[in-house]
């Protein structure tokens, strides 16, 4: 059984159990949230040890070169050296200087960044309070558009940081942010290219920024953007979409409403099934899917069997799961 | 002529070309698709290209042990040679959709018809 060395402690792994799950059960102290790869908020440094190559992936090579690697989804073959993170490694800090409620329930934040940040809209960051919570975040900005990195934070019954950033954050004040990571955005090759848009919730703010980012390169292809949402309240930022798809001849709008009695402009449907019902044969699209991983999965599944090549298909599931429980056991 | 089998059907293009189309097929058969359902796409995709890389007689690690590792699950959940050979079909179906010459399809039928006895665990 593989031994990890970790704060000066040696801890035995079992068979089966991943590295971060291991260091939990002896109750260390380590940042997570998705336990799936995704998030990269639980990253450990790596200092003697070979770790298996599945636990890097995802991981910047700039990381990599230092060690890092996902305790999430090691399954560790030899003793291994752990390091925490080093902080200035992977947080910078962020400026906050803008706050909006978009609606009830989602609130706009907008942070300035102290170095330039590289970025795709899309991609995500991850966000930590002073209290050392820490969730990951969408782009919802567009780097030659915007001046500020934008996130729509939705608020999820008993989630520390979205009440704390709903309710406690205030313009001025600074968060600590690293990343950005994902791989879920625009890229400018294949101008002509019809693109399929499906996200449910806050999965619009990539897709917005994917969308803003495309249509500011001149894509010549279609845009078809529809968002879900079980109330009207979901469906936010609606009136500057729809003023968007009046500008662009190429962008199409479909906000989705999949439990309530809607009337138009609202499609009474699952963003997903409108979708596809719409679009029967998706040989030759760009597909990006975010929000809820069962949308998302099922999606994506759908998009490939439609036509669509695997590697046109990008997909970036919120797993939220993971939190909520965490969450629940604190309070 | 003299090319090995590889370079005949194309290398790594044909595989790209082949994984997608032959990965959609599977999926979309009710008889094999269950096999499939938990399983992480990019990832199975990549495995995919692999034992298309090794079927087309090309680059590969391929090894009976991990193909047993691989589909040992699978076992309890009934996997049995009428599943082998419709997955192969659809490997057939996929090379002849491509319009490769029936001499090369025959060759990687028999490669790919090989490693039956390990996928099944036998």
């Amino acid at each position: 059984m593989p031994q990890l060395v970790y704060s000066g402690r040696t801890i035995s792994c079992d068979k089966g159990q991943t590295v971060l799950d291991a260091l939990l059960a002896e109750s260390f102290v380590v940042p997570y949230s998705c336990k799936a790869g995704s998030c990269q908020t639980c990253l450990l440094k790596c200092v003697y040890g070979r770790v298996p190559e599945d636990a890097k992936a995802g991981v910047k090579d700039t990381l990599l070169k230092q060690g890092y690697f996902l305790p999430c989804l090691c399954h560790p073959t030899e003793n291994l050296f752990l390091q925490s993170s080093t902080d200035t490694e992977l947080f910078s800090t962020v400026t906050v200087r803008g706050k909006n409620f978009l609606s009830e329930k989602v609130c706009q934040i907008l942070v300035e960044s102290a170095l330039p940040l590289y970025y795709h809209a899309g991609q995500f960051v991850n966000l930590r309070n002073s209290q050392g919570v820490v969730r990951s975040y969408s782009l919802a900005s567009v780097p030659k558009l915007d001046k500020c990195l934008e996130f729509h934070v939705a608020r999820y019954r008993n989630g520390s940081m979205s009440s704390w950033l709903h309710d406690s954050l205030e313009v001025g004040q600074t968060l600590d942010m690293s990343g950005p990571m994902g791989n879920c955005f625009y890229l400018p090759g294949n101008p002509s290219q019809d693109i399929l848009l499906i996200g449910t919730g806050t999965g619009l703010a990539p897709l917005l920024g994917i969308v803003r980012d495309a249509l500011a390169t001149e894509h010549k292809g279609n845009l078809l953007l529809f968002h879900g949402s079980q109330e009207k309240e979901g469906l936010y930022l609606h009136k500057e979409i729809t003023e968007l798809a009046r500008l662009y001849k190429n962008f199409y709008y479909y906000p989705c409403l999949s439990k309530e009695d809607a009337s138009y402009p609202y499609k009474i449907s699952r963003a997903d099934d409108l979708a596809f019902t719409t679009l029967s044969d998706l040989q030759g699209w760009r597909v990006f899917l975010c929000g809820s991983p069962p949308m998302v999965n099922g999606a994506k599944r759908k998009a490939f069997l439609l036509g669509a090549g695997l590697a046109d298909i990008y997909a970036d599931p919120f797993e939220v799961k993971e939190l909520r429980s965490e969450d629940r056991k604190q309070s | 002529m003299g090319n090995s089998l590889y370079d005949e059907i194309g290398g790594a293009a044909a595989v790209e070309a082949a994984v997608d189309i032959f990965y959609r097929k599977v999926l979309s058969d009710t008889a094999v698709s269950h096999f499939f359902d938990d399983v992480d796409m990019e990832r199975q995709r990549s495995k995919q290209k692999a034992f298309l890389s090794m079927a087309f007689g090309g680059p590969n690690n391929y090894s009976g042990t991990d193909m047993r590792k691989a589909h040992a699950h699978l076992k309890e959940k009934g996997l049995a040679t009428r599943h082998f050979n419709a997955v192969a079909g659809h490997l057939q179906g996929t090379l002849e959709e491509l319009k490769v010459p029936s001499n090369l399809i025959d060759q990687v039928m028999a490669i790919a018809g090989s490693t039956h006895d390990d996928v099944l665990n036998i």
